[in-house]
């Protein structure tokens, strides 16, 4: 049972992990950006959500209806003033700025918030479990799993049903094309990345509430969501899920051996299906 | 290249690269001497200067000509460096010859490293590197004969029995401790030195056009039998074994080591990006003006601590819009100056 | 009048493609531009549809400087493109791709879903399948339908009949008739001299990006035609 029981505590990780993933993925799949501020980008609306609760005394949940739109507004400006000058076929600048962001955002959270561990506070559900026939879960992590599938239905949804979505894949296509219909390229990005940002902060309430974190854990984060990327495929968000699901399984296994072994057991189960599969599990069918 | 009857000829050679070459060779003599009249603090901040340099250039060859942008060169250093601490610790070697000892684990790291990393591409093949290197630190960690987690220190006897610290010690009548620094020091001045010629003779050679062309249109080098494949392992290796040698040295120096210390992407990856980017990528006299740059920066701003991180970061993101090629691309473009000249020019009959 | 270049010089970065070109298009109009490979006429059409920037003044919509703005702005004014090699949007299906012609600009006319799949009933079969699954000739006619749903009062047509058996020329061509009546001015630019002729009212010939030749078709004679095209004597 101990088995059973680990697997599905590694499940439910994994959702939180496609949490962390889906923003990134998403991103990606319009402009091939990869963010490497996007763990940083958590820890910045963890502590957005932290200072609303501990603030404005307000319940997590509540504290993320404000934080999302506030982190939304976030992502577009950056990408509008920022990111939006430095894309282009030259992978070099995107990667760098983005790296100076990281270091910038995790150095000023460290001089704004000292480098103290911190936790959201979630008085009613912190220790609460629920039975899920044999195994007991707790309900913090089911419920972050739900939400990941909630937020890919919710983008699925939007990509495949929408006029936004239609410009998010018409503009991924072929960006000159989408002009002549039209479509401004650099706003549909903005949008993007802002509807990204939305995701990082529920991405952000369970991980703060599950766990300590402090300024420096981004970079972390953005490995784990790199991973479940990679390992679900670029373009597919369900495979998001499924890469964090591997991801989680095989930390959750890994740390039951040994609890040393956690995060090498993750980046070994990477490096296996990077082996095997190099485009993921279910990539798209194009480049 | 030459032949009597053809009076035109392929050079690289200008009148500033002359004169640089020069002057270049003056300031070796002068950093050879310098400990003879240098405080023990001076000779440290160079020994600093010199291995940054050289990790700057190493990058810069793998990214800037050679178009792989790696996050996880911090894997070469912290590999170099345990292979320096095993062989004097458990093998009993010196430490001098332990350096090499780095060099060789860089290439061993560097064959897995690439074969999982060269089937990702831009920036994901940046992230990729950084796995290996995190996987690498964690199962280095793992190694409790040289202290696991929590690292180890080079035994003092192998440090002042260390080849050549007696005679240094005795030229310039300091104690053993200064002249271990002073031996480093004049090994990394040495290393950078080998570097940058070497460096420098790679790209003026057929490889480097390869190289250049190859990071300009890879499609349309490999078109006209560049191998691009070959290419890459090729600059990959290259570099792995430099950084190893880099890193061997850095912790000679240090005399102790942890694997949070030698893989620290910040010290080795983030500073070393920042001072290539600064300086300006895909040049020789970028990184040199970079290190410059981020040595002023450092020495004025350490006591700040985030402070000082944080305007790293936000000098790094500005400089990347308004001036990618960096101080040195500024300059360059306002005077003209190549003080690497590798451009291959016509020169003729007419006296050019 | 709807739209005229005034000595337009256009190019890519320091290649000039185009030197000193005058067109000139009026309402309702049908106007061909003809010319061998390289001449210049994607790039005209390009200049005009605002994916190469110009000068503002060298292309003029009713009077207004449109050289310098965006293709969205254009697109806004009622100027609408079939791009050169169809480029249909992978991603999107047959019918959004018809969508996304229209979401920007609805436009005041009779062009939607419905109208189009009228125009090209082998579509409405199609609908679901993914756009670049068609053949050439049913991708044309999509990229056609995907252009007419903003209800352009100019319609730019490049190289529409490029890659695709006479037959299905024929059939595309068989479209324009219904296109104009509903009011647009079409420009049409074609490497089949023949079929230039058949459908325009006034035809421009291009030669190394040089306007070398134009006027009705009853007024050109084919030496005339022959030796604007290639240069030099037929």
């Amino acid at each position: 049972m101990i088995w059973l029981d680990t697997i599905v505590q590694g499940i439910l990780l994994g959702g939180l992990y496609a949490l962390f993933a889906t923003g990134l993925s998403l991103v990606f799949g319009i402009m091939r950006l990869v963010n490497l501020a996007h763990g940083d980008m958590i820890v910045l609306a963890a502590y957005l959500i932290l200072v609303l609760v501990t603030g404005l005394g307000l319940s997590p949940w509540l504290a993320v209806l404000i934080a999302a739109p506030l982190m939304f507004v976030l992502g577009w400006l950056l990408q509008r003033v920022v990111l939006n000058r430095v894309l282009g076929p030259d992978i070099l600048p995107p990667l760098l700025v983005t790296f100076g962001l990281s270091i910038a955002i995790q150095n000023a959270l460290l001089e704004g918030f000292s480098a103290d561990s911190r936790r959201i506070p979630n008085p009613d559900l912190e220790g609460a479990s629920v039975a899920l026939g044999p195994v007991t879960v707790g309900v913090m992590p089911v419920l972050t799993f739900a939400s990941a599938v909630l937020v890919i239905v919710i983008l699925n949804r939007v990509i495949y049903g929408t006029p936004l979505g239609r410009s998010f894949r018409a503009t991924s296509d072929d960006p000159v094309t989408a002009g002549l219909m039209g479509i401004e390229p650099m706003k549909v990005f903005a949008v993007a990345t802002g509807l990204a940002m939305m995701v990082v902060t529920v991405a952000a309430l369970y991980l703060g509430t599950r766990a300590n974190f402090d300024p420096a854990i981004g970079p972390a984060r953005l490995i784990y969501a790199f991973q479940a990327v990679i390992i679900g495929g670029l373009g597919s968000l369900w495979g998001t899920l499924a890469g964090g699901v591997i991801i989680g399984v095989a930390q959750t296994l890994g740390a039951a051996v040994n609890p040393e072994w956690q995060i090498l057991a993750g980046h070994l189960a990477f490096l296996l299906v990077l082996l095997v599969r190099p485009r993921g599990l279910f990539p798209r069918a194009r480049d | 290249m030459s032949s009597p009857s053809a009076p035109w000829r392929a050079t690289t050679r200008t009148r500033t690269g002359t004169l640089v070459a020069l002057l270049a060779l003056a300031l070796i003599v002068a950093g050879l001497v310098l400990p003879a009249f240098a405080s023990r603090r001076l000779i440290q901040d160079l020994f600093y200067i010199l291995t940054m340099l050289s990790l700057a250039q190493i990058w810069n060859l793998l990214a800037g000509y050679g178009g792989l942008v790696s996050v996880g060169q911090q894997a070469f250093v912290g590999i170099g460096a345990y292979a320096l601490f095993g062989g004097v610790i458990l093998g009993g070697m010196d430490p001098l010859l332990a350096i090499l000892l780095g060099g060789a684990a860089g290439l061993v790291l560097a064959i897995p490293m690439a074969f999982f990393a060269f089937r990702l591409h831009g920036a994901y093949f940046a992230i990729g590197t950084w796995v290996i290197a995190e996987t690498t630190r964690l199962l280095v960690a793992q190694w409790k004969a040289l202290g696991g987690g929590t690292g180890t220190s080079l035994p003092r006897a192998a440090t002042s029995d260390m080849m050549g610290v007696a005679q240094v010690a005795e030229l310039f009548g300091v104690r053993d401790a200064a002249a271990r620094d002073i031996l480093a020091y004049w090994i990394a001045l040495l290393l950078a030195v080998a570097l940058i010629a070497g460096i420098y003779a790679l790209l003026r050679s057929r490889l480097g056009l390869a190289l250049i062309a190859v990071r300009d249109n890879a499609e349309a080098a490999g078109s006209v039998g560049v191998d691009v494949r070959w290419l890459k392992w090729a600059v990959f290796l290259i570099a792995s074994v430099a950084t190893g040698l880099t890193g061997a040295l850095i912790f000679l120096q240090t005399a102790r080591i942890s694997p949070d210390a030698a893989f620290a992407i910040t010290d080795w990856t983030a500073y070393v990006i920042f001072i290539v980017v600064i300086g300006g990528i895909g040049t020789i006299e970028g990184p040199i003006l970079g290190v410059l740059v981020f040595f002023a920066l450092r020495s004025t701003l350490a006591d700040y601590g985030s402070w000082y991180l944080l305007t790293l970061g936000l000098t790094a993101i500005v400089a990347m819009i308004f001036a990618p090629k960096g101080l040195w691309g500024l300059l360059s473009a306002r005077t003209g100056w190549h003080l690497f000249p590798i451009r291959h020019r016509l020169v003729g009959p007419t006296g050019d | 009048m709807l739209l005229e270049t005034r000595s337009l010089d256009a190019g890519y970065g320091r290649f000039r493609a185009l030197f000193g070109v005058d067109i000139r298009v009026d309402a309702g109009e049908c106007v061909a531009i003809i010319g061998a490979n390289g001449a210049g006429k994607s790039t005209l059409m390009r200049s005009i549809a605002g994916v190469l920037p110009n000068a503002p003044d060298m292309i003029r919509h009713k009077g207004d400087p449109i050289g310098a703005l965006s293709s969205a702005a254009i697109l806004q004014r009622g100027i609408a493109m079939v791009p050169e090699g169809r480029k249909l949007f992978p991603s999107l299906s047959v019918e959004e791709n018809l969508l996304i012609g229209g979401q920007k600009r609805r436009g005041s006319g009779q062009w939607s879903l419905d109208s189009i799949y009228a125009l090209f009933p082998i579509l409405r079969e199609k609908r679901a399948v993914p756009g670049t699954a068609l053949s050439g000739g049913q991708q044309q006619m999509v990229a056609i339908g995907r252009a007419l749903m903003s209800n352009p009062e100019l319609l730019l047509c490049d190289e529409i009949s490029l890659g695709l058996a006479p037959v299905v020329i024929r059939d595309i061509y068989a479209a324009l008739p219904r296109i104009r009546e509903s009011g647009a001015a079409v420009i049409v630019v074609e490497q089949d001299i023949t079929q230039a002729l058949r459908v325009a009212d006034r035809v421009y010939c291009l030669m190394e990006g040089r306007v070398t030749l134009s006027g009705t078709p009853a007024e050109l004679t084919r030496e005339a035609i022959h030796s604007a095209y290639f240069g030099g004597h037929a």
